[in-house]
């Protein structure tokens, strides 16, 4: 009986079916890519001769071959690695920058605001792709650079989300009535107004780590992300810009392509459930 | 009478709209030149029809907004200038109670959050003697402990309103400032609620400053009355003279528009013509003598003051005109 009201949102988010496929799915991608290489003997790097470049599905290779003969199924597993840790931490890194800015800049107005939002404004005017390229390209080619770079470009929309959202919510007389007990800023801040300015940027945050996946596999692709021989969903599907593999070979970036909906699909229902869940007006 | 309990003196509440050049301000008097002194135990109204002050001057006196110039006194300390720390000890002794119920709730609390918010402030209590203090200020305020748990939209604006006056009286404050508390609620619970401000008055030998546009209200509770025009504090005096003998113009005016039931009786009704003047814009001399039916020369150039009048029986009340 105690928190009754917190387990209310865990109970919604459990009799949620959309949340639980969603949830299901993610799962099972982390786990599969996490454990699957570690039971089965899987080389994602070495030219298998005998099978053949390009080869299709076969019992050796069960995704088949890519065109220097590498084993897709283990590609696909080890490239899910990297896409995941690259889509899920850059989000991280943008959330932690831009909840904390957005939250300032909308509360305090003032100086705060100017500042934070004509930086977000800065870092928006720019093309995205080219600034990311050029930080790349200053501090080498890494997952690690990769993730933060995307993460630290990324904080602009939830910080101007966030930001809208308190502008709203700072004007209720609820936000006074906490002033006039006495309350702090920073109490405000957390106790109010936080709670009610994320919701509705729960669904951008579950796009941002699809968006993330894909920023990763465009700069594969001008080989600035990933390096080969490391394989990640992305630079897997930009194989495929070649017409023969597009055309000929649909088992090179078919599988990859089908994980990269299914992250965004199961990101999107569990951001979904999670803002239903802790919107006490929903049953 | 010792000490009063809140005194404003000359508070003045100007916010500025827009900067010109040269440093000339355009600004807006909200509130301009207000005397008023509060003493333990009394009711006083706070009247005047939408745009005229009384939210703002209500909540400069809480220093919820900053004054731009003037003393604002609490039991004769001069809490003009103390900053958010400072002051953060005198909040639990001054509270306010809001006009829509359905805003003044986070939404996303229940009901013993939002109700315990306040004694979080100064970390004296434990979890349990919180949720004692809240049980039994809820069960004051005529709720049942079912509610702890309950959200505000679970609830009718009546019972969400018991939630607001719940909060703001559960660190025992001595003044509490109503804006319009009863404005947004139907007739039904209106009385209700009034009812319950005014045991609970009696009960907690509570302050009140209610802040209403609602006459039939402020007759009903108030022990004095505040009548504010443009900003400005045009007529002050003990209830019953004021609703029996009102001096002001605009009182007059005021007190004839309150609605009575009864199809039969014939009222002088006074209707004032033309619009409130914009504060952006005020008349020279008189605020009112753009709508006054007694304005002279004197008036649209020449700004009267508010001055202590005495009537017949020597009873002592205000009012700024130049009638009197």
């Amino acid at each position: 009986m105690r928190h009754h009201y917190k387990n209310q949102a865990i109970k919604k988010f459990l009799y949620d079916k959309k949340a639980m496929l969603g949830l299901f799915i993610v799962l099972f991608l982390v786990c599969a890519v996490l454990i699957i290489p570690l039971i089965m003997d899987l080389d994602p790097y070495t030219t298998d001769k005998m099978a053949g470049f390009g080869k299709p599905p076969s019992k050796t290779h069960i995704l088949g071959t890519d065109d220097v003969g590498r084993d897709l199924f283990a590609r696909l597993l080890y490239g899910g690695r990297i896409s995941l840790f690259v889509g899920i931490a850059s989000t991280l890194v943008s959330v932690i920058i831009g909840i904390p800015l957005g939250l300032i800049a909308g509360y305090f107005r003032g100086a705060a605001e100017s500042i934070i939002m004509r930086i977000a404004d800065a870092f928006m005017s720019f093309p995205a792709m080219v600034l990311i390229l050029v930080l790349v390209a200053v501090f080498g080619p890494s997952i690690l650079t990769v993730t933060v770079v995307i993460g630290v470009l990324g904080w602009t929309a939830i910080a101007k989300l966030i930001y809208g959202n308190v502008l709203s919510i700072r004007e209720k007389d609820f936000i006074e009535a906490s002033r006039a007990v006495g309350m702090k800023n920073t109490s405000i801040i957390i106790w109010d107004i936080l709670p009610n300015a994320i919701p509705p940027v729960w669904a951008n945050i579950s796009f941002r780590v699809a968006g993330g996946i894909l920023t990763e596999s465009s700069l594969s692709f001008l080989g600035m992300g990933v390096q080969t021989p490391q394989a990640s969903w992305g630079n897997i599907i930009y194989a495929a810009q070649n017409l023969l593999v597009l055309t000929a070979r649909p088992w090179v970036w078919i599988p990859s392509g089908i994980c990269i909906i299914l992250v965004v699909v199961g990101f999107n229902f569990i951001g979904e459930g999670v803002r239903d869940a802790l919107d006490p007006k929903t049953k | 009478m010792g000490v009063p309990l809140l005194e404003v003196k000359d508070l003045k509440k100007y916010f500025v709209i827009k900067k010109g050049k040269e440093g000339k301000e355009i600004r807006v008097k909200a509130v301009d030149n207000i005397d008023l002194k509060f003493n333990k135990g009394e009711i006083v109204g706070l009247v005047g029809e939408s745009g005229c002050g009384k939210s703002t001057l209500g909540r400069a006196m809480l220093k919820l907004h900053e004054a731009t110039a003037g003393q604002i006194l609490f039991k004769g300390e001069d809490i003009t200038h103390y900053n958010q720390n400072q002051m953060r000890p005198l909040r639990e002794k001054m509270q306010l109670i809001f006009q829509d119920p359905y805003a003044s709730l986070n939404p996303r609390k229940i009901i013993m959050q939002s109700v315990m918010a306040p004694l979080n402030v100064g970390k004296k209590y434990t979890k349990e003697e919180k949720k004692q203090k809240v049980i039994s200020i809820l069960n004051e305020v005529g709720l049942s402990e079912k509610f702890l748990e309950k959200y505000p939209h679970e609830m009718s604006g009546g019972q969400r309103q018991r939630v607001v006056i719940a909060r703001a009286l559960i660190n025992n404050p001595e003044l509490v400032i109503c804006d319009e508390p009863v404005s947004a609620l139907d007739a039904s619970v209106r009385s209700q609620v009034l009812n319950l401000l005014k045991d609970l008055k009696k009960e907690r030998d509570l302050t009140y400053v209610f802040i209403s546009h609602d006459l039939s209200v402020v007759e009903y509770l108030c022990d004095k009355v505040a009548v504010m025009y443009l900003g400005r504090i045009v007529e002050y005096a003990d209830k019953k003279q004021l609703f029996h003998n009102p001096l002001h113009p605009y009182t007059q005016a005021l007190l004839s528009s309150i609605p009575v039931p009864d199809i039969h009786t014939k009222k002088s009704e006074i209707i004032l013509q033309g619009e409130v003047p914009s504060p952006l814009n005020p008349p020279k001399g008189c605020l009112f003598s753009t709508r006054c039916l007694y304005a002279t020369e004197k008036c649209k150039t020449e700004s009267p003051i508010l001055t202590e009048t005495k009537n017949l029986e020597g009873n002592k009340r205000k009012v700024a005109c130049f009638r009197y």
